[in-house]
């Protein structure tokens, strides 16, 4: 993946993180693109539209992929349980052993990977993501979700899209459509990790 | 991570926690319908054993298969090994099949030291001599902290039982009171345990009769002492090493009888330990010798436990080690 | 006569001669007449303890003159400003490898490499193969050493035949024969049955000879690898105790005073040896000692990277027995440096260390150390070299004609060194021994052997072989 994202490092403390966010980082930070209120109002949708498309989310596993889509699948979680009142199933999926650029830079840590007792098999998992670039991370996640189990079908939940797809990947439920320049960097922050909530556009720095 | 794995003490704290991070990880991997990662595709890793372990080599052979890797088997008995080729021909020969790892148990301490300067790929160092064997060392960690958690937690079933992952993860073994008990001369098990606990942050004691104990021992990040019965009652976990008969040829001790008196873990012992405290055996055991079987069969025995953690710690070295880039120099 | 040279060893010392590579230019029949300029003499008895310096006329294999502003029309000169002059250097224990393991090195080429140290006369171990416990081996060694003519070769007899330690050699036959051994040892092993060793310091009473002992208790170092300590307990290697070495020591001296006779102990390597034999002699009893150049530089902690080409026997050992040997050495109580040197092919050292060789070479860098070692750290002075490395060891093994100190009318025996010679690292691949396991390679040494003379001809001219 081209787009340096913070999540393909080793897990910061939301403290830590939050301070790395706001402070001093304002110039090159970027203007924002979506409010806390606007992420708000997206989650909303998003469960939702996947109560809709799902005939009331009759089973459907949400798994997140780390770290900020494991935070936005448990809140999609939430929502979703708030509607229909009943809970529906959720988990993260790590990525890490799949990724087609693995041999580009020293092996990551890991991620937790963890499967509801429900299992997959037979379920509409719902892969939950913050941001939607090249397609890479989720061909790795569509590989790695191959090797639990053999769902029913496979969906893609994502709060930003912002073009340049490298594989034929689409969204079926997006936040924001977000066009972009490559060079640019789209950031997602994340109250459970950056202290905030707020999607950044800004120039890539270095 | 280095390129090569030769000593415990080639591991810094960090680098020793993210291996067993990573393990937790990968331990998921065994129960799933696929067993396999596709990680170390189109890599292979060689098994260079000089000395016969079937226990180790089906070991590291299982790690690196789950992650797609290529394995192949150079054994002593029937290669050209045996016909007295040399160590450096043998890594060359290596070298021209292009093993991107080499997993080296050899009968000379420093074996490894001395292949890593003739190869290009990776070496993991699976036992050289009376030296070290730093993965079983990784798989002792990871089965004290699996077992344990924190000190002072009064662990539920010692053996096997995962716990509640999140907390382990990140953490060392701070404040862990390990005892070593037996031919502690003689063991590589030993001497990368006592690095690699040490420097996880356990607090580790050595105990054995003064004739199998090493030589400037006092220098050593641990304390040592001849009598077992006083370390019991105060250790969480009780690692027993192998005592092997020949010893008492050399006039280490005078009997197996006096060994065993003296320092064999039976039940009366056991029953010194705390009651969270769990016993630890590298293996192969010596029924009857350094442990008796109803210690070694025992809910607190964590043997069992320590194999099947083996495959899991060594799949993630091997993943540290050759699943990313900067891993060849 | 002779123009001013420079001190770059491209040769221009050698009086005419611009080029000292060039083969003809650098040969000596033997019949020369040399006349060395401005030297400064170490270990010569009309010198201070500065070193005179003077000139220095060598003619028909004696010297003929030494004095201010020699003239010698006719003789070949070499300007040896700068150079120190010592007694050609004599080596109490060298292992030459042949008859038996020419793989390693020949006669030919260990007395080369021993020229290029400064060395005139070289003590060749018996442990060839077949072992030289009879007349008619040492014979062997003794021809083949006046054959290649680089230095004289003084075999040394094994105690015991094969080297088994079980029986006596004829020592008698071997002291009798045309190579005049004096020097006794099983060098390699050692003589450890007490009544064998006291039997052979009686026997060779009768001839002037001297045993000289390899000291370690076989059942204390079984397998031993490396010095017993901190080093060997961290690597797993098996402990080569000090005390195997002490214990052998001090059985010995008190045998040897027990039945009046000498005893050389080879290769001295703990403080512990060294008070031993400082305490035999303070009983005034014939104890002399020797210690290697390695020893006196080199410690255990060398041994981490599990390079064999630090595996020696006995092995290296800690900072504080490199501290005592160094005393022991500059108070007298080790009387002379010996290399030891012992040549292994390559496929004995590239293995892993259990089973690679024990041994390192030495005669061409044992100067070069032991002026690292001892002079340069002010505890030794050049008459103090010449002492320790050509006057001791040539009495020790009564060797004649060698180890006497410069003086007019005396053999035309000497090595000129060069002790401000730009430091070099040691390249073991440049040496003239066949063998390349030095543990200096790749080690900045001072110092360089200019010149070597045997009886008036020189061996070695600028750093080089003369033919």
């Amino acid at each position: 993946m081209r787009a340096m994202r913070p999540e393909h490092e080793l897990k910061r403390t939301a403290a830590s993180a939050g301070k790395a966010a706001s402070a001093g980082k304002a110039a090159s930070a970027g203007k924002t693109v979506l409010t806390p209120e606007e992420i708000r109002r997206a989650l909303s949708r998003i469960a939702h539209e996947i109560l809709e498309r799902t005939h009331g989310g009759e089973g459907v596993v949400l798994l997140g992929i780390p770290t900020r889509g494991v935070h936005l699948a448990r809140r999609l979680a939430a929502r979703i349980g708030e509607f229909e009142g009943a809970p529906v199933p959720c988990g993260s999926l790590d990525v890490t052993m799949h990724r087609d650029d693995l041999r580009l830079r020293p092996a990551r840590a890991l991620q937790r990977t963890e499967v509801p007792p429900e299992g997959v098999d037979g379920k509409t998992v719902v892969l939950v993501d913050d941001v939607l670039f090249s397609g890479r991370t989720i061909r790795a996640a569509l590989d790695a979700l191959n090797d639990l189990g053999r769902p029913r079908a496979v969906q893609l939940a994502v709060l930003v899209d912002r073009g340049h797809r490298e594989l034929p990947i689409r969204a079926d439920y997006v936040g924001k459509n977000l066009p972009t320049a490559y060079r640019e960097v789209v950031r997602v922050l994340l109250t459970e990790t950056d202290g905030e909530d707020s999607v950044l556009l800004g120039e890539r720095d270095r | 991570m280095k390129r090569h794995l030769i000593s415990a003490a080639d591991l810094s704290r960090d680098e020793a926690v993210l291996i067993l991070d990573t393990a937790a990880e990968l331990a998921s991997v065994a129960g799933r319908p696929i067993r396999k990662l596709p990680t170390l595709r189109g890599m292979t890793v060689v098994n260079l054993f000089y000395e016969d372990s079937t226990r180790t080599r089906t070991s590291f052979e299982a790690a690196a298969k789950r992650l797609s890797a290529d394995v192949i088997n150079f054994s002593a008995r029937g290669s050209s090994v045996a016909k007295g080729e040399s160590l450096k021909d043998t890594a060359l020969t290596l070298e021209a099949m292009g093993a991107d790892a080499v997993v080296i148990r050899h009968s000379a301490s420093g074996a490894a030291h001395r292949l890593a300067g003739w190869v290009t790929g990776s070496v993991v160092n699976a036992g050289d001599g009376t030296h070290e064997h730093p993965t079983q060392a990784l798989l002792d960690a990871f089965t004290i902290r699996q077992c344990l958690g924190a000190p002072g937690s009064q662990a539920g079933s010692p053996a096997g039982s995962p716990g509640p992952a999140p907390a382990r993860r990140g953490h060392g073994l701070d404040g862990v009171r390990v005892t070593i008990v037996g031919d502690v001369l003689h063991s590589r098990v030993a001497r990368s345990n006592v690095l690699l606990l040490s420097t996880l942050g356990a607090e580790v004691t050595l105990v054995a009769p003064p004739t199998l104990m090493p030589y400037a021992v006092e220098t050593w990040p641990c304390r040592a002492g001849y009598d077992l019965d006083s370390e019991l009652p105060k250790t969480d976990v009780v690692m027993m090493l192998r005592v092997q008969q020949e010893r008492m040829t050399a006039a280490y001790f005078p009997s197996v009888r006096e060994y065993r008196r003296r320092y064999g873990l039976d039940a009366g012992r056991m029953a010194l330990l705390p009651g969270h405290a769990i016993v630890m055996h590298p293996g192969p055991m010596n029924r009857g010798v350094e442990i008796a079987a109803e210690v070694a069969d025992s809910p607190r025995s964590t043997v069992v436990a320590q194999v099947a953690n083996g495959v899991t710690v060594r799949m993630a070295v091997l993943y540290l080690m050759l699943g990313g880039a900067g891993a060849a120099s | 006569m002779g123009e001013r040279g420079r001190r770059d060893g491209t040769g221009e010392r050698d009086g005419g001669h611009r080029d000292g590579r060039n083969d003809s230019g650098n040969s000596d029949s033997g019949n020369t007449e040399w006349l060395i300029r401005g030297v400064r003499i170490a270990g010569g008895p009309a010198g201070p303890q500065g070193g005179l310096v003077a000139d220095i006329r060598l003619a028909g294999g004696v010297i003929a003159e030494i004095g201010r502003h020699l003239s010698a029309p006719g003789a070949r000169v070499l300007d040896a400003a700068g150079l120190v002059a010592l007694p050609g250097l004599v080596d109490l224990h060298t292992h030459l490898r042949e008859p038996g393991r020419e793989d390693a090195e020949t006669v030919e080429t260990g007395t080369r490499a021993a020229a290029l140290g400064g060395y005139t006369a070289v003590h060749a171990m018996a442990n060839t193969e077949p072992v030289a416990d009879t007349a008619g081996v040492v014979e062997q060694v003794w021809r083949l050493g006046r054959q290649a003519g680089y230095c004289d070769v003084r075999p040394v007899g094994a105690v015991t035949v094969g080297l088994a330690g079980k029986h006596l050699a004829e020592l008698g036959a071997m002291a009798d024969s045309a190579a005049a051994v004096r020097v006794f040892s099983d060098d390699g092993n050692c003589v450890a049955d007490p009544l064998l060793m006291r039997r052979a310091l009686e026997y060779v009473k009768a001839f002037d000879g001297v045993i000289a002992q390899h000291a370690q208790e076989p059942r204390l170092t079984e397998g031993a690898q490396l010095n017993e300590g901190e080093v060997a307990s961290r690597l797993g290697l098996a402990g080569w105790p000090a005390a195997a070495e002490e214990a052998i020591i001090a059985r010995d001296c008190l045998l040897a005073a027990h039945v009046g006779s000498r005893l050389h102990v080879c290769h001295v390597s703990t403080a512990g040896s060294v008070e031993i034999i400082r305490w035999a002699k303070s009983k005034g009893w014939q104890v002399t000692a020797e210690v290697t150049p390695h020893h006196l530089l080199l410690t255990d902690d060398l041994a981490a990277g599990y390079d064999p080409v630090f595996k020696v026997n006995p092995p290296l050992r800690t900072r504080d027995d490199v501290s005592a040997l160094r005393q022991g050495l500059a108070d007298g109580t080790i009387d002379c440096v010996a290399t030891d040197h012992a040549p292994h092919p390559v496929e004995a050292k590239e293995t892993e260390w259990a089973a690679a060789a024990n041994g390192v070479t030495g005669l061409e860098t044992a100067l070069r150390v032991v002026q690292l070692a001892m002079v340069d750290t002010g505890l030794l002075d050049w008459a103090g070299v010449a002492d320790r490395m050509s006057v001791r060891p040539a009495e020790i093994g009564r060797l004649t004609g060698h180890g006497v100190p410069l003086g007019p009318g005396g053999p035309a025996n000497l090595t000129l060194y060069d002790p401000d010679a730009p430091e070099e690292a040691v390249d073991p691949a440049a040496h003239a021994s066949k063998s390349r396991n030095s543990p200096f390679a790749g080690m900045a040494l001072p110092g360089r052997v200019y010149a070597t003379f045997l009886r008036g001809a020189a061996t070695v001219l600028d750093g080089k072989v003369t033919r």
